[in-house]
């Protein structure tokens, strides 16, 4: 991928998080895209099996952490004849510039894909001079 | 990733190794490659003696571009995930989900009922929930005490 990448991305955690986890569950890095507008970051990322109750978004200085919990799914009296995937949680974080307004994170979950809105800080957004004419 | 085990469930090894490529794929093949990497859904199959129910895990899918067709024991499960849509100036600085068309088919261990089959898409997972053709149904036979 390009290098020209941002200090959103730049310093990726390492996966699983560096903390010991208390649950035996796997956890798995989830796929993100991150496009930048003219006055949003915008960070998709796909969780299948997460609905807007067991997500969490945590902002600590400059970190932001999104972590999903997916239930187990109630197989009784199944038995599993054939598998490409298993169930765990989600985790991964990312570095956030000063560029955003911490203040103004908006998140939505749907159809198991997160989407974070960063807002660009007011002083970050491009400012555009008008030229006088003489 | 790499993790998979393979002590807890039956893992198909193929998949193992189409996904080690797809992988090692997306790390060779820079930017433009979105467009022309086909991502299969993976799936998982659960089976009692009643039906069988295939789960997918489809993030992001408009449940309108998604098709399910049967015939016999041959479930085909196809559809699209449409990329995001930026405007002019609008640049992505990271991009590891993919997008476009895909298509799995699969055997079912038995012939189904097709039109008793139940679909449900809710968090980015595709349930399917195929009952076992009536005539197909193990019987249950009692031994008489001589």
């Amino acid at each position: 991928m390009s290098n020209e990448t941002k200090d959103l991305t730049k310093q990726e955690a390492q996966h699983p998080l560096e903390t010991e986890r208390t649950r035996t569950r796997k956890v798995y890095t989830p796929r993100v895209d991150i496009y930048e507008t003219k006055d949003t970051i915008v960070l998709i990322a796909d969780m299948p099996g997460v609905d807007e109750k067991s997500v969490d978004i945590t902002l600590e200085k400059n970190v932001l952490t999104i972590a999903g919990g997916v239930g187990q799914a109630n197989n009784k009296g199944y038995t599993v004849s054939y598998a490409e995937y298993e169930t765990g949680d989600y985790e991964r974080a990312f570095t956030i510039s000063d560029e955003v307004d911490r203040d103004k994170i908006d998140a939505e979950v749907k159809n198991g894909v997160l989407k974070i809105t960063l807002h660009k800080a007011e002083k970050a957004k491009v400012k555009k001079i008008a030229v006088k004419a003489a | 990733m790499f993790g998979t085990s393979f002590g807890r469930f039956r893992m198909a090894p193929l998949s193992e190794l189409q996904r080690l490529q797809r992988d090692i794929n997306r790390a060779f093949s820079g930017f433009d490659s979105f467009m022309t990497v086909q991502e299969l859904p993976t799936l998982n199959v659960l089976e009692s003696s009643q039906d069988v129910i295939v789960t997918a895990e489809l993030p992001g899918i408009n449940s309108d571009n998604l098709n399910i067709s049967i015939v016999n024991d041959t479930l085909t499960l196809s559809g699209s995930r449409e990329p995001e849509v930026l405007e002019e100036g609008e640049s992505y600085h990271r991009q590891e989900r993919s997008y476009g068309k895909f298509s799995r088919t699969i055997r079912l261990p038995f012939n189904v009922d097709a039109s008793k089959v139940d679909a449900i898409y809710k968090k980015g997972i595709l349930t399917i929930v195929l009952p076992r053709a009536e005539k197909e149904k193990p019987k249950k036979i009692t031994i008489k005490a001589a």
